[in-house]
Order: structure tokens, then sequence, then C-alpha cells
């Protein structure tokens, strides 16, 4: 049967269906190389940048994101703005900068979050195997064909407003993928003598799965975390534009984006096109690190993602 | 066949009756209270004897076990309840708007298949020239892109810039009826944004297949026999590259759900996605238990047709074994 719930797009090129092997082109030796390093390093210089800008701008330059300047209201960008203005007078470089806190903040809690339930799954089924294993991967299986977007818009829509609704609903909806992972690795490192081993050594089955097991899994859980957090970090801005995720007044990528709508419609598009771009660069990052990482775990599957 | 078709239905009444089942218990554990939105500021000088009345009226006295299953037995009969944000029997609401989801869903779609064939076997074609990169990154890029942003930067450009395109809606301000010329015209911006966000998957899948059937052994004895690199690359490695693409189809259905949340309320187009949207705003319970219900039973239906098309493109793999 195809698998059909790989969840992001990134993700679902990356992790490579039973539709796509990675093939590796007949490399061109020494080019290829380079563009690997370079974008290895472009991905790491832009994931270190948006990591600085995220935890030094906000403590250093404390201007207040509540404060109204009318008088400069929707200046396009300009030396001064590098990003312009909102329709209230307040720097868009700034509030992209707040609002990139906020949404990587929710991102990685939520990633975090579902990561942990998806190892507990995912391990306590591919450990114990029999019924609970046949139980919970029917679990995953009914959970995962209702579409992600859709559960989440249905969480929110129930315990909203808030931000702890928006983190359930992201974190709810994302540690399926990471279960199957995790399930999948744990059943196929249950039969390597080093487990055998360990059983007829006498260890108990506490100690297996903690010590012999959970180790081994944990590249691929960290892989699939780090992948995750552009997915929710997507999700989480998806729902604020619908005007069901964070509080309007809580400068999230998603709630600059829907208050911009206005001013969009008046014809100016500065305060819509920026935050957008603030999602897609960190997302194109965290995508190309975790490339190079699943290369280093993973060496047969490689050539994915060549930008 | 038929026998697959009649078992994956089978197995799809338990993940419905789960998915429903779930969907009141949320519903019964979220603060929101039925009564009070309906009676909306009424209810803040109503004494507790009425508001009791209201509640038994409603039937929202029960445990939400007893209501499921109450739902669950009117819904077989097609009644699905009444919606109160669009005013009008849920099972109505569907019908009318389900013409307009599907038709948006159903070119955006075409468009997506039809533009990432081409540009994937450009880029399969060449792997690592320029033009394969420039595809490669633009699909990447777009795939990282939000598609209600993509959306909006669209309306910018079509509808205010060049003023060429209707910024939204099924048909022009002010017109009485829906003529298929005026819907055609609205059609285009939504359904080009939804096709754009479901490209960068066909495109990689697509350069992904026939690049790996470009090495291939039929590719390489059908140039060894002279044939021209045209029918190479169309006649034998685009039709096994092609194969596995098809076939994962119909596993696409809740990425396309996803965009057309997004787009459909972006674009005030009206369809069950944006119903969807507007019944989670105004907590319209009935609404949005039976849009989810739908949106499952399209994506266990897009599973079923994903194996069909496997089975029939494939003569390896016996249906019946699945």
């Amino acid at each position: 049967m195809a698998d059909t719930t790989a969840d992001t797009p990134l993700e679902k090129a990356d992790t490579a269906g039973p539709a796509a092997p990675a093939v590796v082109w007949r490399s061109r030796g020494t080019a290829r190389r380079s563009t690997h390093t370079l974008r290895l390093r472009v991905s790491a210089v832009l994931v270190a940048v948006t990591a600085l800008a995220v935890l030094l701008v906000p403590p250093l330059v404390q201007l207040d994101q509540q404060t109204v300047d009318l008088a400069s209201k929707l200046l396009p960008p300009s030396w001064s703005h590098p990003f312009g203005t909102d329709d209230v007078g307040r720097d868009l470089l700034l509030r992209c900068v707040y609002g990139l806190r906020v949404s990587l903040l929710v991102g990685v809690v939520a990633a975090l979050t579902a990561t942990v339930i998806g190892t507990a799954v995912g391990a306590a089924a591919g450990a114990l195997g029999g019924w609970v294993d046949r139980l919970v991967m029917r679990l995953v299986d009914t959970v995962s064909s209702v579409p992600h977007l859709l559960l989440g818009i249905f969480i929110v829509a129930m315990f909203r407003p808030g931000v702890w609704p928006v983190v359930v609903s992201v974190a709810a909806t994302h540690w399926l993928s990471t279960a199957r992972i995790v399930r999948a690795e744990v059943l196929s490192l249950r039969s390597r003598p080093y487990i055998d081993a360990a059983v007829s050594g006498g260890a108990s089955r506490r100690r297996v799965v903690l010590r012999h097991l959970l180790p081994g899994v944990l590249p691929q859980a960290g892989l699939a975390a780090v992948l995750m957090i552009p997915h929710a970090m997507w999700h989480e801005s998806a729902l604020s534009f619908l005007g069901l995720g964070l509080p309007t007044h809580t400068a999230s990528l998603g709630t600059l984006i829907q208050g911009a709508r206005g001013t969009l419609l008046a014809g100016q598009w500065w305060p819509t096109l920026f935050p957008g771009l603030f999602l897609i660069i960190p997302t194109l990052a965290i995508a190309g690190l975790a490339g190079v990482w699943r290369e280093r775990i993973n060496p047969r599957r490689r050539s994915e993602l060549t930008l | 066949m038929g026998h697959l078709v009649a078992r994956r239905a089978l197995l799809a009444v338990p993940v419905l009756l789960v998915v429903t089942f779930g969907a009141f218990a949320l519903a019964a554990a979220s603060p929101f209270d039925p009564v009070k939105a309906y009676a909306g500021t009424a209810a803040l000088g109503a004494d507790q004897e009425t508001l009791d009345r209201l509640r038994e009226n409603l039937g929202v006295d029960r445990s939400f076990a007893a209501q499921w299953w109450e739902w669950l037995t009117s819904a077989v009969t097609g009644d699905l309840g009444q919606s109160s944000v669009l005013r009008q029997p849920v099972a109505d609401a569907i019908g009318e708007r389900i013409v307009w989801s599907t038709l948006l869903c159903a070119v955006a779609f075409a468009v997506a298949v039809l533009l990432g064939t081409l540009l994937g076997v450009l880029a399969a074609r060449r792997p690592g020239s320029l033009l394969d990169r420039a595809v490669t990154s633009l699909a990447y890029s777009l795939e990282a892109a939000p598609v209600f942003w993509i959306a909006l930067l669209a309306v910018w450009l079509f509808a205010l810039q060049l003023d060429v395109l209707p910024a939204g809606g099924l048909t022009d301000t002010g017109s009485e009826h829906v003529t298929a010329g005026q819907v055609a015209h609205h059609l285009i911006l939504p359904a080009g944004v939804l096709a754009v966000s479901q490209l960068p998957w066909f495109t990689l899948y697509v350069r992904q297949g026939v690049g790996d059937a470009l090495a291939e052994d039929p590719v390489r004895g059908a140039r060894a026999r002279g044939l021209g690199e045209r029918t190479v690359l169309l006649g034998h490695a685009l039709r096994s590259g092609l194969l596995p693409v098809l076939t994962l189809i119909g596993s696409r259905v809740p990425e396309l759900i996803t965009g057309a949340l997004l787009v459909e309320t972006v674009f005030s187009w009206p369809g069950i996605a944006a119903a969807t949207v507007e019944a989670a705003t105004a907590v319209d319970f009935p609404l949005l238990a039976a849009l989810t219900t739908l949106a499952t039973a399209a994506v266990l239906a897009g599973n079923l047709l994903a194996d069909l098309l496997y089975g029939l493109t494939d003569p390896r793999v016996k249906l019946s074994e699945m």
C-alpha cells in the first residue's frame, strides 16, 4: 500500500517515499561537492543569523510594540525603515523579528512536544509488539486520515483563544510521522545481535528499551524534530492567518500577514511581503541543514535537496 | 478489484466512527458552551431554569456519547443538523458548496499535474544543468512559501496592479446570475494559486522518476537502437518514470484540502473549505463536524484511488493481495 501520510511537503520530498528512491546523479565530482558545502554554509549562516536576531534584537532594541506613530504610517521601504512601516507607523523589520521570535518559539515548543509524544508512542508500539502495536498503529492511521490543518483548525476552534491551544493543536497533528519513523527504527533494531545479547545477558525489558533501543532511534527522531520545526511554524502561521491562532495583538508571522490584508487591498505590498519572506528563509535554511544531517546518518540517501 | 473496494469501504467505517466520536469528545472537553453561544447576550439576564430548558431543547444536556450516537443515527438518514453561521441545514449547505470546491480543486490539480510533469521532465533531461538547478530551487522555495502568502501577493499583482483578474468571489459584484464565463474568469486566480502550491511535489517526483528511468536499461537499449532523444525521453523514460507519480496522486488529497482551506478563504470562494473556516471561527459545531467527516472520507477515498491506480498501472501488483 502506498504510504499516504507524509506531512510536510518538504519532509515528503526529503524522506523519499516509495516513488522517490534517492537517485545519485552521476556526480560531477568536486563541482557537486562544493555546492554541497556552499549549501551547508549558507544554511548554517542563515540559521545562525536567525537565532541571533530573535535572541538579541528584542532585548537590545526595546521599542514598544504597542506604540503608535501615525505620522509615519505605511511608509514604503527606505534606509531608515528597510521593510517600511505598518498601518500604525511601527517599523516592519523590527516587527518581523518579533514575529519570527514568537513563531519560532511556538514552532520549537510544538515540535519538541510532538517528538516526545511520537517517540514514546512509536517506541512503545515497536518494543511491545502484539496487540498494543496493532492498536496504536491503527490509531495513528485513523488520526492521520484527518487532514492536518483541518484537525488543527478543529482543535483551536474548540479551545481558543490563546497560545497553548495553538501549541497543542500543532503538537497533536505532528507526532504521527515521528511515531511511524521511531516504530520502524525500533523494529529494525530489535533483530540486531546486540539486542539478543542484552536479552540473553538477563537485561530487563525496560533496560533494553531505555539503554539499547532508544539511543539507536534518537538520531532519526532528532532529524524528524528538526524538520518538523518549519512545518510547525507554517502550521501556526496558517492558523493565525485564518484568525484562529494566536491573538491578533501578538506579533507572529501569521498574525502580521493577517493584519496586512487590509493594507494590501489598499495597494501597500510591503506589510505582506516581508513576514512571508521571514517564514521562507528559516524554512529553507533548516531544510538545508537537515539535509546534511540526513546524509551523515544515512549516507545512502544522498543528493536529495540539491538547492 | 471490487473485492478491494468493498474491503476498504468496510475498513473506512470504523475510522469514520472513531473520528466523529473524537470530534464529539473534543467538543465536550472544550470550555465552549453551546447554550451561551446560542443565546448570546440574552443568556446574561436569563435565570437558571430558562437556561436549563434551552440546554434540553438544544440536546446538549446529555453525555457527549449520547449526543454522538444521536447525531450519527440522524446523519445516516441525511439529516446533519442545522448550521447556525450559514442559517441553513448542514446537508443543504454542503450540497450547494461542494460543486465549487470540486471545480476549484479539479482544475488546480490538473494544471499542477500537467505543469509539474513538463517542468520535471525538463529538469531531469540534463541533471545538474542550469535549468535543473533553477527548477529544483524554485520548487523548494515554492514549497517553503505559505500558500496564503502567495495568494495575497497574487491578488496584489493581478487584481490591484495589473487589474486583469477579479480579487475574489464567484461572480462580479451586482451580478444576478452565475454564468460560466464569469465563473471561469473568477476561477483563474484561486485555481492558479492552488496549482502553484501543489506544483513542487509533482515537479520533484517527476524529476526523480524520469531521472531514475533515464539511467535504466530500457532507456539504454532504446538509445542503442538509435531512437531519437525525444522518443527516448517521452516514450520510454517518461512512461516508466511517471508511473509511480500517477499512483500517488490519490494520496495528495490531504494537501489539496489544506491548500483549499487557505485559498478559498483568501479569495472568498464559496466552497466547503471556506465554510469550514467560517464554521470554526463561529464555533458552529454541526457544520464543522460534518465537514471534518467529509474531509476524512475524501482522504480515505483518495488512498483507495492510489492503491487502485497502483494495481492497474503495475501488472506485478495483485490487487487481491492488498
